[in-house]
């Protein structure tokens, strides 16, 4: 029986599982704040093209996003077999293809800044 | 003073003579100190003899007699009828198939647990006269924990993966695995790593946790499959590194 | 084992939709595999910000304002519910994941635990701080 190639993917997950653990919730509060309509300064367009400018911010912001998302999609997979939906191998080519696709997007949008 | 009584409704399967399972109940005593198998005993005893299942040590040792009870994965002889007010269902094991009454076919759990080796493989074949492994306390904490498994399979019983995917190697054998690859003694974790870290083995686990909270012996399933994964995706990431490096 | 016995063992079926209905434990379970929707929403919320910081000034200023919708609020209400009960599971977990040996004991649970809700709230300073908040 041949050893799974699961850890590809799992590691991914961990690590964002974790990031996603201790920046999501001030993150959300944060965006929070700005809808109820006090931006904070950091989040102004002056704040934010300067955080972005830098090579360590687009690094974070890189890194928060492509890994949040990544482990946001290897968990929609299992919960979509958990769901009963269980054609995997399908699910999995979607989420993670979304993933990598939005952290690649991300990767431009920061190049641009 | 008159005693109490409950009932008990018990899954009843003879493969002779049922297409399917049905529900029997039986009253009997309600006394403080008895456990459900004491109930059991007393129906087989004194009501009907030809109720069937499984049990021996009556003190949660042997793990012989798990059953369903209200629906949970327990060992009969662990569960107390003073717990209960009104009705115990008794149930075989979940997501074993059923023998007769109460008694499961375990073949599956059995043959999974061969398939991890789950016995000392020595790094160096060591004869007799080179003396005894020794071993610090330490390195005994190290893997302790995860030898009190008693082979009772309620966490099969309670994982909704092994449910949804017969087959999920399953706790308690990866658990036992583990419980070898952290024995200082041994060296046999490359060979385990073909089936721990198969799409059969750990990687089919989700982390529901329901395990741990069934488990009699506190060994923690669960845990052990978690530390199992990440130290199967350190391998992976080294192993496909240095053979990249290594080109 | 001897198999003497004339009829075929009777196999129980599982809901593979509704079994996480039958206790709490399924449901608990349940509960923190979908904060992963949210989160994930959440981050592409984020994507988009960064998009629109990456065509300007109008163009940002637009997404910050189309924040201000009630729909906006109250999902991100809904998904800092669900966020926070990531975390705490996640912190929750860790040490059952990364047991902690040190000479014979292990590391307590609620020391690994705390120290990550620790490090939870000095990074979430932190970020405030930069944030300009205070």
């Amino acid at each position: 029986m041949a050893k799974s190639n699961k850890p590809i993917v799992w590691g991914p997950f961990a690590a964002g599982g974790t990031v996603t653990a201790f920046v999501t919730p001030v993150l959300i509060l944060l965006t929070l704040s700005a809808a109820l309509g006090h931006v904070p300064d950091g989040l102004t367009y002056e704040g934010m093209h300067t955080l972005a400018s830098h090579w360590f911010g687009k690094l974070a912001i890189f890194a928060v996003i492509t890994l949040s998302l990544w482990s946001s999609a290897h968990r929609l997979r299992s919960t979509f077999f958990d769901f009963g939906l269980r054609r995997d191998n399908l699910i999995a080519a979607v989420v993670y293809f979304m993933a990598i696709a939005g952290g690649l997007a991300c990767l431009v949008f920061l190049l641009c800044i | 003073m008159t005693q109490r009584s409950i009932d008990l409704d018990v899954l009843r399967y003879n493969p002779e003579t049922d297409s399917e399972p049905y529900w029997q109940r039986y009253s009997v005593p309600h006394h403080d100190e008895w456990v459900v198998l004491d109930a059991l005993n007393h129906v087989k005893d004194n009501i009907d003899p030809t109720l069937n299942y499984r049990w021996s040590c009556h003190m949660a040792v042997c793990g012989s007699c798990g059953m369903m009870i209200n629906g949970k994965p327990m060992l009969a002889c662990k569960t107390f009828m003073r717990d209960f007010e009104n009705l115990i269902r008794v149930e075989p094991l979940a997501n074993f198939p059923i023998q007769r009454d109460l008694v499961t076919v375990m073949d599956d759990f059995v043959s999974k647990l061969a398939r991890v080796k789950p016995y000392l493989i020595p790094k160096q074949d060591k004869p007799i006269e080179e003396g005894e492994y020794r071993q610090t306390p330490a390195e005994l904490n190290r893997f302790k924990q995860y030898s009190m498994c008693i082979n009772c399979m309620l966490c099969y019983s309670a994982c909704p993966e092994y449910a949804l995917i017969p087959k999920f190697i399953g706790p308690a054998a990866i658990t036992l695995a583990h419980r070898y690859n952290l024995d200082s003694r041994d060296g046999g974790r490359d060979e385990r790593e073909e089936v721990v870290a198969s799409g059969e083995g750990v990687w089919e686990c989700t982390f529901v946790g329901a395990c741990s909270e069934a488990c009699p012996k506190h060994v923690d399933p669960a845990g052990a499959l978690q530390q199992a994964k990440i130290a199967s995706t350190i391998d992976w990431f080294k192993e496909h590194l240095t053979s990249w490096l290594n080109k | 084992m001897a198999k003497q016995v004339s009829g075929k063992p009777y196999l129980r079926e599982v809901s593979t939709t509704q079994w996480y209905l039958r206790n709490e434990i399924y449901l608990r379970y349940i509960a923190r595999e979908l904060t992963c929707v949210f989160i994930g929403i959440y981050t592409v919320i984020l994507l988009v910000g960064i998009w629109r910081l990456s065509q300007g000034q109008v163009a940002y200023e637009a997404f910050l304002q189309a924040l201000r919708s009630p729909t906006s609020i109250l999902f991100h209400l809904v998904a800092l519910a669900f966020s926070v009960y990531h975390s705490v599971t996640w912190f929750n977990l860790t040490p059952k994941a990364m047991p902690i040996q040190i000479g014979e004991q292990f590391v307590p649970d609620n020391v690994i635990i705390g120290a990550h809700y620790l490090g939870w709230a000095v990074v979430s300073l932190a970020i405030i701080i930069l944030a300009g908040v205070f």
